[in-house]
């Protein structure tokens, strides 16, 4: 057994292929795609920030401080329309001649907002996802709405606290319970073991893909099959192999984005984000990891059966697709709002394992529901890994 | 010696195969789900003979050969090595045969060394046993000087060779070659030619299939035929030819077909 998972290492290890995927991949490829994706949308971000919007305003006349705060200001530069009707007002936007239209009402007055509220409109085009038309509107709308309300407070005889007093009688404050680490692991604690477990999948596939058909297509199998070794030692030597290449991705790929998730968080000064690692202890780690074994097994030996049916590397391939989509069905349950870790969950193979790591990044896994998880989910891979050895067995399947 | 008697072996079909079938042969051994692919084989090779296994495509030839290298289990039969019958246990099988074909089975980014002594190890041999054995055969074979190199740089003449080696390494009591030098240019069939010819004088029974009959003039003291799954000649190439009274094994190999066919 141990000669296979050697010689299987050591050819999977001369394979640029296999490298690409296993080591590369995570290693360099996420961070830079990841990284690339993130100046993308600062720049756009830092583009929309800088971004001067043309107006028009409609009656600006009747709002003369509004007016004059709207010419003056930085972000905004206006632009002489007039509008027959609302169409023209929708038309001038989508064609680009303004970014937004302002308009107030032909009755306004600041004595009339004494007695009755105004109610102003501001048309804008707000489909695209990174938007701040009303955000760099509100600047100057709120400060001029501030002013008229101390103005008419003093008429009143109000102070600003007296206002408040009157606006909130009484103020609920609410207290959350759920430390930092708990409030983390409940948000991202379902993209993690997501991220995790498809990877042991994806680690998998390949070196299956190329130790069982790629063999057979390659006419090593049938050499293989001619030698003295059980067949138990052969399945278990390349189910061992595949085994290891799952969780090496999986340890490669998140040990790259702890990596990178703490230099970003080195430069940009983000405190939380080492907050959040420095409390996510090395017990942690070795239990999410603990967790990948029996799940890794389960995929090696799954992966491994198809691979040895499959006549050619070709068909291995079509034969994962299907295996790809039903893992992950219980894989996205656990992101579902909602669905926590009881005693259903905890004994549905994958699911399990997920929600288990959740609760592992919360802090709030307990040792009996480890255990649970560890030893069902290793009943299945045991079953998993029968199954695969009883089918390296058929004549019909190693010989199709 | 080798001796192999009344083996048979039925395959079930697939569907795909099922339908394959039924188009392109009206073969009697296809019945329902079933494919008989051998119903009688028997033949024997002595201690530094060769045997020529001969047949037309799809006769058993493989099947007969997957057997006796114990790949798979006939249905029933005896297969006996020096006296010894080997059918139940493939283990013991495996350690005494030698298997090589034309598909030289190497692993592409192993380096030749490793390819060898990664299938001696699987026979169980020591370190020391591999080292001596295969300095021997790389003296032999003459592929000391790219041992280290990866098989896919490698021509095909060196992948013959190092194939060899791979199939002889544990010293096998026989070897079974199936068509060796199907698809193979002039030099790796040369070297596969020598190779036997070198079993030979070793007094090592070679069993090797092939459609070339004149390889089987040339190395081969008897021949069996297989067709339809029965074994349907076994003899001397001379005595083949006196029974079908035909002037070359081509000829004498038509003449037994073209008999098997009428009496079926």
């Amino acid at each position: 057994m141990w000669q296979v998972y050697f010689k299987e290492l050591l050819e999977l290890a001369r394979d640029k292929k296999t490298l690409f995927f296993i080591i590369a991949l995570p290693i360099i490829i996420f961070p830079v795609l990841f990284g690339f994706m993130a100046l993308v949308i600062v720049n756009v971000a830092i583009d929309e920030q800088k971004k001067v919007l043309d107006y028009a305003i409609i009656n600006g006349d009747k709002a003369p401080e509004f007016n004059q705060a709207m010419i003056y200001h930085r972000d905004f530069k206006k632009v002489d329309l007039e509008f027959i009707d609302e169409q023209a007002i929708h038309d001038a936007i989508s064609t680009n001649k303004v970014n937004l239209v302002l308009k107030i009402p032909d009755d306004f007055s600041l004595l009339s907002t004494k007695e009755k509220q105004a109610h102003w409109v501001i048309y804008f085009n707000n489909a695209s996802q990174m938007n701040s038309v009303k955000q760099k509107v509100n600047k100057v709308f709120d400060t001029y709405v501030k002013d008229l309300r101390l103005e008419h407070l003093a008429e009143l005889g109000l102070s600003i606290e007296k206002y408040e007093l009157l606006k909130t009688p009484i103020k609920l404050e609410s207290i959350d319970t759920a430390d930092q680490r708990e409030n983390f692991g409940e948000k991202v604690g379902g993209f993690i073991p997501y991220m995790l477990i498809i990877l042991c999948l994806t680690g998998a596939m390949y070196p299956a893909i190329d130790l069982g058909a790629g063999e057979k297509e390659r006419g090593t199998l049938e050499t293989l099959l001619l030698t003295p070794i059980a067949r138990l030692s052969l399945v278990l030597g390349k189910f061992l192999t595949i085994m290891t290449t799952s969780i090496t991705t999986a340890l490669i790929t998140v040990s790259s984005l702890v990596f990178w998730s703490y230099l970003i968080g080195k430069i940009t000064e983000v405190k939380q984000v080492s907050e959040i690692m420095a409390a996510v202890g090395l017990a942690d780690v070795i239990l999410m990891v603990l967790m990948l074994v029996p799940i890794s097994a389960i995929f090696a030996a799954l992966v491994l059966a198809i691979s040895i049916y499959a006549r050619s590397y070709k068909e291995a391939q079509n034969y994962m697709g299907p295996l790809t989509m039903v893992t992950f069905m219980p894989v996205m349950v656990v992101m579902l709002p909602g669905i926590s870790l009881d005693s259903f969950w905890a004994f549905v193979p994958v699911s399990n394992v997920a929600l288990a790591i959740k609760e592992i990044l919360k802090g709030t896994i307990e040792a009996s529901t480890v255990f649970y998880i560890f030893s069902s989910t290793a009943v299945f891979a045991l079953f998993a890994l029968w199954f695969c050895s009883h089918w390296f067995k058929k004549e019909a399947v190693l010989f199709r | 010696m080798l001796e192999i008697s009344n083996l048979s072996k039925t395959f079930k079909l697939s569907k795909e195969a099922k339908k394959q079938l039924r188009q392109t042969s009206q073969d009697v051994r296809h019945q329902g789900n079933s494919f008989k692919a051998l119903s009688d084989v028997s033949f024997s090779c002595s201690a530094g003979q060769v045997l020529g296994l001969l047949g037309p495509n799809g006769a058993g030839k493989t099947t007969t050969l997957r057997i006796l290298a114990s790949s798979i289990l006939p249905d029933s039969g005896q297969i006996l090595i020096n006296g010894e019958n080997v059918l139940h246990k493939s283990i013991l099988a495996k350690r005494k045969i030698g298997f090589l074909s034309s598909k030289t089975g190497l692993y592409a980014r192993l380096t030749a060394q490793e390819n060898i002594e990664y299938f001696a190890k699987l026979h169980g041999m020591s370190k020391k046993a591999i080292a001596e054995q295969g300095a021997l055969l790389y003296q032999q074979l003459g592929i000391e000087d790219y041992l280290h190199r990866r098989i896919d740089t490698l021509s095909s003449g060196m992948h013959q060779k190092v194939s060899i080696a791979r199939a002889v390494i544990h010293q096998p009591d026989v070897l079974v070659l199936d068509e060796p030098t199907t698809g193979l240019d002039i030099m790796a069939t040369e070297t596969i030619l020598n190779f036997i010819q070198q079993q030979k004088e070793l007094g090592r029974p070679v069993i090797f299939s092939t459609h070339h009959m004149d390889e089987v003039s040339y190395l081969a003291d008897k021949v069996a035929i297989i067709d339809q799954g029965r074994t349907c000649f076994e003899g001397s190439i001379h005595s083949l030819q006196e029974q079908t009274h035909a002037d070359d094994l081509r000829a004498a190999f038509m003449a037994v077909l073209t008999s098997n066919k009428e009496v079926a």
